[in-house]
Parts: structure tokens; C-alpha cells; sequence
């Protein structure tokens, strides 16, 4: 953290920190305030977050967070390359749980070219988006931990994350960034051995998280540190835009997996954790009741999945087997032409959305009925959600800051885009 | 809920044109951009609707169009969970349109990210900065004349 002068900060930063009613300068701010920049590079921003935080001694009176850090235009960038290209970019997005991201762009791209995937598919599809929701909870319940200052449950978290990761490498080949899902489909099948794996993963990974769990909750700094930190109400949670976990812990009952159910959701029995209180400890409490929820549902998709192709027969739309490529003419067309050219959905515009671990990450896209859209826009839940932290933070102790932006759990790669 | 709908906003709006789009089973309404903050208004009190949370503001350039950018929002029912997008279209010579972040504060970043990377102004916003170019950035990169690769020189270095 550093002191920050007037020259430093570009003016209309300042205005807003200062506050439109304001008439003091930042020089003058500076007499019994103090302009602190925290961030981009500071460990508990999660990435590469900045915030100017205007303090009157310990209390912050406002706050600016500064996006951008870590913007690579992808939007731009997904208008010229065709949408199968586009998979691996999705990985980037919350890289924290890439294959959840994955699910949700081949879900937008298939509504928008109007073909839905094999149930298997879609089955394997659940189970990968679960297990992400699982990895991203991990880590966002070891990383608030880590922020307040209890390291262990850290490091125990993500040895349980790892073993997901190798069953990500198993089923993907890749252990981050899976690039998994094609449109139409998935790339490859899971066999019954990684089930029965994940189920044994899943069996010790309860009792696993229950001794996480006494760690914490016995906590006293722990609890302490999070209760009635960062309060926001129902009403100003729904208007600010949180989805996902953090609207929950402020007691709104909503969930994209029931309230519009996609794949196979309305046939699983799952319980949407709900908190009334909206501070920093519901947050992490829906998390991790999330957490046991997702496990049980990754133990009712492998109970449930049916057999079949997980790829659809489509040859205009999906791309070919490489065993047919290499021996069919017809195959080799195909591929050449979805490869080259896109898949040229018809002309219309979708908007896609589902639940993933940070919220409601949502695609809409534009096509004039081309090989590439015509314009993409990724709604992400970070983005949304780090708008919240101005307001959660006014009038909290500076070390408060630290936990509240844990508790929000922002992803900065899909932030920035 | 899309017959309700409708029937709602016919009736509160007697005298404005609605273009109703329905495809892909969503509900799209295309309106005037001097009607919009009404009709959002209407559309978030109203009982039955109540169109709480604003998930999502965006602009589409269609760069040869006569109104070249349409402005996009999406907002969600949780009462309903029905999901509905407004259409505004927006001309280059003008480039401008009211603010709905009176209505829903989520819209705030999501009007300055369209402002940021496709110059549209919106009116009365309370905080109208670039979201993620620098604030110094001349152009806005979303808009189609602008170069993928960029334009070199255009994002100086900071200053040692």
C-alpha cells in the first residue's frame, strides 16, 4: 500500500473519490484524510484489483476500485475467430474453474445455433461444472481464511483441489485450462473407472471438509474477524447486481439452476443455501453449504448417467470424429468446412446464462449468420459483484477491507475481460 | 408472462410504439430511446412484473446502420424469473441516451463499460469514466472501426 500524491492520480479518480458535494482538494484531503492506493500488485486483491481507498485515520469514508489491469479485450477478440476457436479464451475467463466457463459458452453457442447436446454429454457436463463449483469454493474459502490470517485451512483446501485437478487432467488432458466442452458436445468420454474414482474422491473429501470446517468454525479471530463485516441488505444486494453466492448469503433464495434450469438441473435434488445476515461469515458459510450440496449432486450424476455418444450427430454444426477425418471423405469436407469457415449459426441473438461459482456468468451473442459473431458480450459475475465493494466498505476498518474482498471472492480475469 | 407483459405495457403506454421480437423463446422489446427510463421504471414497480435485477447493459454496433449502435439491456424477474431485453436504438450524430442507473445501481459499470468501449454517452450517469481504458485513451475499441491488432503508440507507458 502506498501514500498517494496529488500528481499521481488521474483528476477524475479523484473526483470520485473525493465525492461530487466535495470541495476539498486532495492536498487538503490529505490534512486529516489520507488517499491510499492498495493494489494492483497487493497479494489480497486477488489479482490485480486496485482500490483507492480515502481514509480518516483506520475508517475508509470512500472507495474506487480501478479495473482494467488485466483486460485483454476478449470481446473484440472473439468477433474475429470463429466460435469453436473461442473455447480455449473461456478457460481465461474465471480461471479458477475453467471448465464451468467452458459449459457455459458451448450452452450459449448451442441455443444460438439451435442444436442441444446428448444427454451424456450434458450429463458429463454437470459433473465437470460441480467439480468446479467445488475448486472454486475451495479456494475461495482457504483464500478468505489466508486473508484474516488462518493459513492452514489454505493449504488444506487446495490439497483437495488438486486432487480435482487430476481428475480434470484425466477427463481433459489439461489440469487448468481444459477447453473441454465443443459445441455440440464434449471432447471425450469419462470412462466408469473416473467415476468410480470421484465417487472414492468424494467419499473422504466430506470428512475431509468437515475437519476444514471445525478449523474454522471453532475459530474464534476467524468468526470474529468476519461477523458483521461488509453487511449488505436484501434489497441493495439485488439492485448493486449480486448473483451466485454472495446475493444468497443476504437471504435472496435464487439460484440460475433452479430459477431457469439448464442441462440436467431440474431432475437433481439440491438444497440452495441460504443466509440472512449478508456479512463476510454468511458468505463463507454459503460456500461452503455449497460445497456439500455440489457434492451431492456429483454423487447423483454419476448414479444417473445414461450411456450414449457424447458427441451429436450433426455434421453441418459438430465437428467429426478423427478416426472418420482420416477415412471419409464426407467427414473431411465437414471438418475442413466447420474448421475453416465456423458453423454459421442462423442470423439472430441469444443470451445464455447459468450458474457458476462466482454467479451468473452469462454470454450474448449477435450473429448475422457468419462463421464468427457479430459481437460478443460476457456478462461476469465479478464484474458485477466487485461493484458492490464501494459501498460494503465505507465506513469499515481498513484491515476489514481485506475480508470483505475475500469474502466477494472477485475472479479478475473475468472482471477485466 | 409475455401476454402480461404486453398487455401491461400497452396499457400503461398508450401512446408509444412497441416492437415486440420474440425468438430462441426470449422476449425482446424494441422502444424509443425518450420513453426508456419510463418504461424501466414501470417495468421494475409495476406489480406482477417487477423486473429487479439488472444483469446486463451492452451495445452492438452495426456499422453501416443508420442508427449504428443499438443499445442492449437485460433484466431479470426473480419474482417471475423471466427474463426480458430492451432495445434502444442510437445514432452516431448523437451518441447518446439516458441513464437507467437511477433505476438499478448495477447498471452503473455496465453503462460505463459501453461508454468506455463504444463512446455512448449516458446522460445524467453519476460517474461516467472509462471502465477499463485508460482515461486518456482516444478511442473506444469495441466500435468495428477500430484495428484488432490496435493502434500502435496509443497507450503510452507510464512515467518513470
Amino acid at each position: 500500500m502506498q501514500k498517494l500524491t496529488k500528481d499521481s492520480v488521474h483528476p477524475k479518480i479523484v473526483q470520485a473519490l473525493l465525492g461530487a458535494d466535495s470541495h476539498i482538494t486532495i492536498d487538503d484531503a490529505l490534512e486529516n484524510e489520507m488517499i491510499l492506493n492498495m493494489g494492483p500488485q497487493h497479494p489480497a486483491t486477488h489479482g490485480v484489483l486496485r482500490l483507492l481507498l480515502r481514509l480518516d485515520g483506520e475508517t475508509v469514508i470512500a472507495c474506487v476500485p480501478e479495473l482494467g489491469y488485466l483486460h485483454r479485450g476478449y470481446e473484440k477478440m472473439a468477433e474475429n475467430m470463429s466460435y469453436l476457436e473461442f473455447i480455449p479464451h473461456t478457460d481465461r475467463l474465471d480461471y479458477i474453474s475453467p471448465p464451468a466457463n467452458n459449459v457455459a459458452y458451448a450452452l450459449a453457442v448451442e441455443k444460438l445455433a439451435g442444436i442441444t447436446a446428448p444427454p451424456r454429454a450434458q450429463y458429463i457436463r454437470m459433473l465437470l461444472a460441480e467439480l468446479a463449483r467445488m475448486c472454486s469454493h475451495l479456494v475461495a474459502i482457504g483464500a478468505l481464511a489466508m486473508d484474516v490470517g488462518a493459513l492452514t485451512v489454505f493449504l488444506w483446501g487446495l490439497r483437495e483441489r488438486e486432487k480435482i485437478l487430476d481428475f480434470f487432467d484425466v477427463i481433459c488432458g489439461a489440469r487448468f485450462t481444459t477447453s473441454y466442452t465443443r459445441i455440440g458436445g464434449v471432447a471425450s468420454d469419462v470412462t466408469s473407472d473416473t467415476m468410480k474414482n470421484i465417487i472414492a474422491f468424494i467419499d473422504q473429501f466430506e470428512e475431509k471438509f468437515d475437519e476444514m470446517e471445525r478449523l474454522l468454525n471453532g475459530n474464534r479471530i476467524f468468526v470474529e474477524r468476519l461477523e458483521g463485516v461488509g453487511v449488505i441488505s436484501k434489497e441493495d444486494a439485488i439492485d448493486i447486481g449480486f448473483t451466485g453466492p454472495n446475493l444468497r448469503a443476504s437471504g435472496v433464495e435464487f439460484d440460475l439452476r433452479r430459477a431457469t434450469p439448464y442441462l440436467f438441473y431440474n431432475e437433481m435434488d439440491f438444497k440452495i443455501p441460504t443466509y440472512t445476515e449478508g456479512d463476510c461469515l454468511a458468505r463463507y458459510f454459503v460456500r461452503a453449504d455449497e460445497l456439500r450440496e455440489s457434492a451431492k449432486i456429483v454423487r447423483q450424476i454419476i448414479d444417473k448417467i445414461p450411456n450414449g455418444e457424447v458427441m451429436l450427430n450433426s455434421p453441418k454444426k459438430v465437428l467429426p470424429r478423427k478416426t472418420e477425418i482420416y477415412t471419409k471423405m464426407e467427414e473431411l469436407i465437414h471438418d475442413f468446412m466447420i474448421v475453416n469457415f465456423g458453423i454459421n449459426p442462423p442470423v439472430g441473438e441469444v443470451y445464455s446464462a447459468v450458474e457458476n461459482p462466482k454467479g451468473e456468468l452469462g454470454f450474448y451473442i449477435v450473429s448475422k449468420g457468419e462463421g464468427h459473431p457479430w459481437k460478443m458480450k460476457i456478462r461476469s459475475p465479478s464484474f458485477a459483484n466487485i461493484q458492490a465493494i464501494p459501498h460494503l466498505v465505507k465506513g469499515q476498518m481498513i484491515s476489514d477491507v481485506v475480508a470483505i474482498v475475500g469474502s466477494i471472492d472477485p475472479i479478475m480475469g473475468e472482471a477485466d475481460k | 408472462m409475455k401476454e402480461l407483459l404486453k398487455e401491461k405495457l400497452a396499457k400503461q403506454f398508450t401512446t408509444v410504439q412497441f416492437e415486440f421480437i420474440e425468438q430462441y423463446d426470449e422476449l425482446t422489446v424494441k422502444l424509443d430511446k425518450s420513453v426508456l427510463l419510463n418504461v424501466c421504471a414501470f417495468l421494475k414497480d409495476e406489480e406482477g412484473l417487477e423486473f429487479n435485477l439488472c444483469e446486463d447493459v451492452t451495445a452492438i454496433d452495426w456499422a453501416t446502420r443508420k442508427n449504428r449502435f443499438t443499445v442492449v439491456y437485460h433484466i431479470f424477474s426473480m419474482e417471475n424469473k423471466f427474463r426480458l431485453c430492451l432495445k434502444v436504438d442510437v445514432d452516431e450524430s448523437e451518441c447518446s441516451v439516458e441513464s437507467v442507473s437511477s433505476i438499478w445501481k448495477a447498471a452503473n459499470w455496465a453503462e460505463r463499460e459501453a461508454y468506455d468501449m463504444y463512446g455512448i454517452i449516458f446522460l445524467n450517469h453519476p460517474d461516467l469514466r472509462r471502465m477499463y481504458m485508460p482515461e486518456d485513451f482516444e478511442y473506444h475499441p469495441l466500435r468495428k472501426e477500430f484495428p484488432l491488432m490496435g493502434i500502435p503508440g496509443t497507450l503510452p507507458l507510464p512515467k518513470k
